[in-house]
C-alpha cells in the first residue's frame, strides 16, 4: 500500500574507500569508547597492577627490589595457601550440593502450584538474601554463642550441653550454615523464574500422556532449567572461593578457630593488613583468581556440552 | 576484531608502563643530617602560626588541643580521631609508603613504635630537646620511646597493670583475693568449684597480656639491636607463665570470651568474671562499659610470680610522634610537647588518663583521687606503685603488629586443642622469625 520514496541520490559520492573506512572504525570507537574506558580502568588496571606488584618483593628491611617470578614459587609451595585452599574446596563439595538442593526443591515446590501462599513462602525464602552478609554473620554470631548466645540459652533451658557451633571441628560447618540461609533464595529465584517460562503446553501433553508429577519434573522440568543450573553452579563456585565476610565477622568470637589464613581471600587481606606483604598477597590473589577461572570454565563445559 | 584486540593491548602496555613509572618515583631519602632546633627557633614558629595535622584517637587531646589553640591562636590543630588501633596503622603506613597526607603527629603505641622508627619513618626528636626530657618519665615508657641517643616520640600514657577483682564475688565464696600467681590458680580452682558459672577471668588468648605477663615473669623473649632480631620463649622465666597458664587452661578455669566483646562486658558485669589483669587505663572503661557494676569492682597488686617480688609489668600506653613525612615539625614538637610534658598532661589527667610522667605520678592530689566506681578506693595509689616496679629493660619486635595478628594462629590453638603452650609459643616464635627473615632482618 505505502511505497516508499526511493532515497534520492543527488550526485555519485566522490569519497575515496580509505577515508569512508577510516570513518567507520572512529565511530565505533564512540560507541564502546566509554565502556573500554571504565573496563580498563577498573579492570585491566588494577590486573595490571597486581601483576606489576607480584613481580617485586618490598622488605621492611632492605626496600624495594625485582624478584622475577620469585614470589610464585614461593606461593606454589606455601602451606598455608594450600590448606586454605583445601578448606574452601571441601566447603564447596559439600555446602554448594546442599544449598543448591534446598534451591531447588523450594523452587519444584513454588512451581507445583500446589502451595497455598506461594507468594509469601517466595518473599519469605528470598528475604535472607536481602539482608547484608555483615548483618547476617552478626546475627548468626550471636545466635551461635554458647554463653550469653541462643546456644547458651537452649543449653540452659534444657539442662543439655550441645555441641559449640564456634568450636575449631564445627566452625566450618556453622560458616556453610550462614551461607546457606543468605543464598536459598536467591538460587530459588534463579530456578524458579526458569521454571515459569517453560511453556505448559509441554505439561498438557504430559498430562494427556498420562505422565505423574514425578515424571513431569525430571522429564521437562529440570532438563529445560539446566542453563539456570549451570549458571547458578558457577556463581556458588566463585562464591565459595571467595569466601571472606563471614569468616571475618565471625573471627572476633573465634579467634583461635578461625586463623588469619583460614579462607584465600582470608588469607590475602591478613599479607597485605597484617603484614604489609602487598607484593605476595597480589601473587596469592593472582594464582587464585586463575584457579578459580579454570574450574568455573570447566564447570561450565561440561554443564553446557550435556546440555547440547 | 584483531586490529582492536591489538590497540588494547597496546593500551594495557601504557597502562602497566603508567603503573610502573608511578611507583618507580618513591623511595628517596634526603632528610638524614638532622639540624637542632633551639627552643627560640620553636617560638617563633608559634608566633608565625600555620596548621598542625593531628591523627590520634586519645579522647582527651580534643580539650588539649582547644586549650594549645586558645594559647597560641595562630596555631590551628586539626584532630583526627576517628581511626584507633589496626585501622590507624595502616593508614599511617599507607601515607607513609605513598608519601602523601602523611600527619604531622601521630599517635603510635609503645608496642608499634619500633618498626616505624627502623623504617625510618618518624623523626627523632633529640635535636629538638627531648632528651633532656628523660628524667620528667617513668622508666618504662621513657625506654620504650628511646633507642641509643633517639627519641621518637614523647611517652603520653603508660598501662602499669593491675588486678581488677569483683570483690562482691570474692565475699560471697570467702575466697582471699590472691597475691601470688599460684594463690590465683587456687582462687580460680575455689570460685569456679562453689559456682562454675564463675570463672577467675577470661582469656581466649591475648598477645597483648601473654607478653605482659611474660614482662613481669622476668622473661625477655625478644632481643632486638637494630636489625638484629632474637626471638627465644624458652627460657626458666617464661616456663613460670605457661606452667601456671597451662594449670589454668587445663582446668578449664579461664572462660572462653574474646576482649572487647559485648560477651566480655556482660560477664564483667554479672559476676561470671571475677578478675581482670589489665592496664591503669581500664577505669575509664569499667566507668563506661560496665556500668551495671558500679561498686562492686576493686583494684590490687598484680600477683606476684615468686612471693614478695614486686616486679610489675606494662600493657598498652601510647605516645605521640612526629612521621618524618610531616610538616611544620617546630609546631607539631611544641603541640606534642605541651601536650606530654606541660600544661596538657593536667588536662588529661584530670579527664582519667593515666600518665607517664613521675611528678604526676607523685602529687598527692593524683595519688588521693577516690574512684567512685571502684567504692571510693584510692586506686591510683595500686597504679602509682604499679608504674615503680616495673622493668625497664623489656623490648617488642621492630614487627610486634604482625607477631600479634598471627598470635591466636599459633599460641591460640593451646586454648582450643590438646596443643600445650610451651608448644603454642614455639610455632609463634617460628611465625616470627619467618617473617622477619622474609622482611630482611637478621633472625636468631
Amino acid at each position: 500500500m505505502t511505497t516508499l520514496q526511493p532515497p534520492v541520490a543527488a550526485e555519485p559520492r566522490p569519497a575515496p574507500p580509505p577515508a569512508r573506512r577510516d570513518r567507520r572504525s572512529w565511530t565505533g570507537w564512540g560507541f564502546i569508547g566509554p565502556f573500554v574506558a571504565v573496563f580498563a580502568l577498573v579492570f585491566l588496571a588494577p590486573i595490571a597492577y597486581s601483576i606489576y606488584l607480584s613481580l617485586y618483593r618490598n622488605q621492611l628491611i632492605g626496600g624495594n627490589s625485582f624478584v622475577g617470578l620469585d614470589n610464585y614459587k614461593l606461593a606454589l609451595q606455601d602451606d598455608q595457601f594450600w590448606a586454605s585452599l583445601g578448606r574452601v574446596s571441601l566447603f564447596l563439595c559439600v555446602q554448594v550440593p546442599i544449598m543448591l538442593g534446598i534451591a531447588l526443591l523450594v523452587a519444584l515446590a513454588l512451581d507445583s502450584g500446589r502451595l497455598y501462599g506461594k507468594s509469601f513462602f517466595r518473599i519469605t525464602i528470598f528475604l535472607p538474601y536481602a539482608v547484608p552478609a555483615v548483618v547476617a554473620t552478626l546475627m548468626w554470631g550471636f545466635m551461635y554463642g554458647t554463653e550469653y548466645g541462643l546456644v547458651g540459652d537452649i543449653n540452659q533451658a534444657f539442662g543439655v550441653t550441645l555441641p559449640d557451633p564456634l568450636s575449631p571441628d564445627l566452625v566450618l560447618a556453622s560458616i556453610g550454615n550462614i551461607v546457606t540461609w543468605e543464598f536459598v533464595g536467591y538460587n530459588m529465584l534463579i530456578f524458579y523464574s526458569a521454571l515459569r517460562v517453560i511453556p505448559h503446553s509441554l505439561y498438557e501433553a504430559a498430562e494427556i500422556d498420562g505422565a505423574g508429577q514425578f515424571r513431569v519434573i525430571t522429564a521437562i522440568k529440570l532438563p529445560a532449567i539446566r542453563g539456570a543450573l549451570v549458571i547458578a553452579t558457577i556463581f556458588s563456585i566463585i562464591g565459595s572461593f571467595q569466601l571472606f565476610n563471614e569468616p571475618n565477622i565471625l573471627r572476633k568470637l573465634a579467634r583461635n578457630a578461625i586463623t588469619t589464613d583460614y579462607t584465600p581471600n582470608f588469607y590475602t587481606y591478613s599479607l597485605s593488613f597484617n603484614g604489609q606483604q602487598h607484593n605476595y598477597s597480589a601473587t596469592v590473589a593472582i594464582i587464585m583468581g586463575l584457579i578459580t577461572m579454570v574450574i568455573a570454565y570447566a564447570v561450565q563445559l561440561r554443564g553446557m556440552r550435556k546440555g547440547a | 576484531m584483531r586490529r582492536t584486540t591489538g590497540r588494547l593491548l597496546r593500551g594495557l602496555a601504557l597502562l602497566s608502563t603508567l603503573a610502573l613509572g608511578a611507583t618507580a618515583c618513591g623511595g628517596s631519602d634526603d632528610d638524614s643530617g638532622q639540624k637542632a632546633v633551639s627552643a627560640g627557633d620553636i617560638q617563633t614558629a608559634l608566633k608565625k602560626g600555620g596548621t598542625v595535622n593531628v591523627w590520634a584517637w586519645e579522647p582527651t587531646l580534643k580539650s588539649v588541643a582547644a586549650d594549645f589553640e586558645k594559647k597560641y591562636p595562630k596555631v590551628k590543630i586539626n584532630l583526627v580521631s576517628e581511626r584507633s588501633g589496626d585501622k590507624h596503622y595502616t593508614a599511617l603506613s599507607n601515607a607513609i609508603s605513598a608519601e602523601k597526607g602523611v600527619p604531622d603527629v601521630a599517635q603510635v603505641e609503645y608496642f608499634a613504635l619500633g618498626q616505624y622508627a627502623l623504617t625510618k619513618g618518624l623523626t627523632d626528636l633529640a635535636p629538638f630537646g627531648a632528651d633532656k626530657l628523660a628524667s620528667k618519665y617513668s622508666p618504662g615508657p621513657w625506654n620504650a620511646v628511646s633507642e641509643d641517643k633517639a627519641v621518637y616520640g614523647l611517652p603520653m600514657d603508660a598501662g602499669p597493670m593491675a588486678l581488677f577483682y569483683n570483690k562482691k564475688i570474692f565475699d560471697k565464696y570467702k575466697v582471699a583475693v590472691p597475691t601470688t600467681w599460684d594463690e590465683y590458680v587456687e582462687a580460680a580452682r575455689k570460685l569456679h568449684k562453689a559456682d562454675p558459672k564463675v570463672f577467675i577471668a577470661a582469656d581466649a588468648g591475648d598477645a597483648g597480656l601473654t607478653t605482659s605477663l611474660l614482662w613481669q615473669a622476668g622473661a625477655r623473649p625478644y632481643k632486638v639491636d637494630g636489625t638484629n632480631v632474637e626471638i627465644n620463649f624458652a627460657d626458666p622465666a617464661a616456663k613460670k607463665y605457661t606452667d601456671t597458664w597451662q594449670k589454668l587452661i587445663d582446668g578449664k578455669l579461664l572462660a572462653p570470651i574474646n576482649g572487647w566483646t559485648d560477651d566480655w562486658y556482660k560477664g564483667l558485669g554479672d559476676g561470671t568474671l571475677a578478675t581482670l589483669p589489665s592496664g591503669a587505663w581500664m577505669p575509664a572503661n569499667f566507668v563506661t562499659g560496665v556500668p551495671q557494676a558500679k561498686g562492686d569492682w576493686r583494684a590490687a597488686p598484680m600477683p606476684a610470680w615468686t612471693k614478695g617480688d614486686k616486679a610489675s609489668t606494662e600493657n598498652g600506653g601510647s605516645s605521640l610522634t612526629l612521621p618524618a613525612l610531616g610538616k611544620n615539625k617546630e609546631l607539631a614538637y611544641a603541640f606534642v610537647k605541651y601536650a606530654n610534658a606541660e600544661d596538657g598532661v593536667q588536662t588529661r589527667v584530670k579527664q582519667g588518663a593515666f600518665p607517664a610522667t613521675t611528678a604526676d605520678l607523685q602529687s598527692t592530689e593524683f595519688q588521693n583521687t577516690k574512684f567512685d566506681y571502684f567504692g571510693g578506693q584510692q586506686a591510683n595509689k595500686i597504679f602509682a606503685e604499679s608504674a615503680a616496679n616495673v622493668a625497664d629493660d623489656w623490648s617488642y619486635l621492630p614487627f610486634q603488629q604482625y607477631a600479634n595478628s598471627i598470635f591466636n594462629d599459633t599460641v591460640g590453638k593451646a586454648y582450643i586443642s590438646g596443643t600445650k603452650l610451651t608448644a603454642g609459643l614455639k610455632a609463634w616464635q617460628d611465625a616470627s622469625i619467618k617473617y622477619g627473615k622474609e622482611q630482611g632482618f637478621t633472625v636468631k
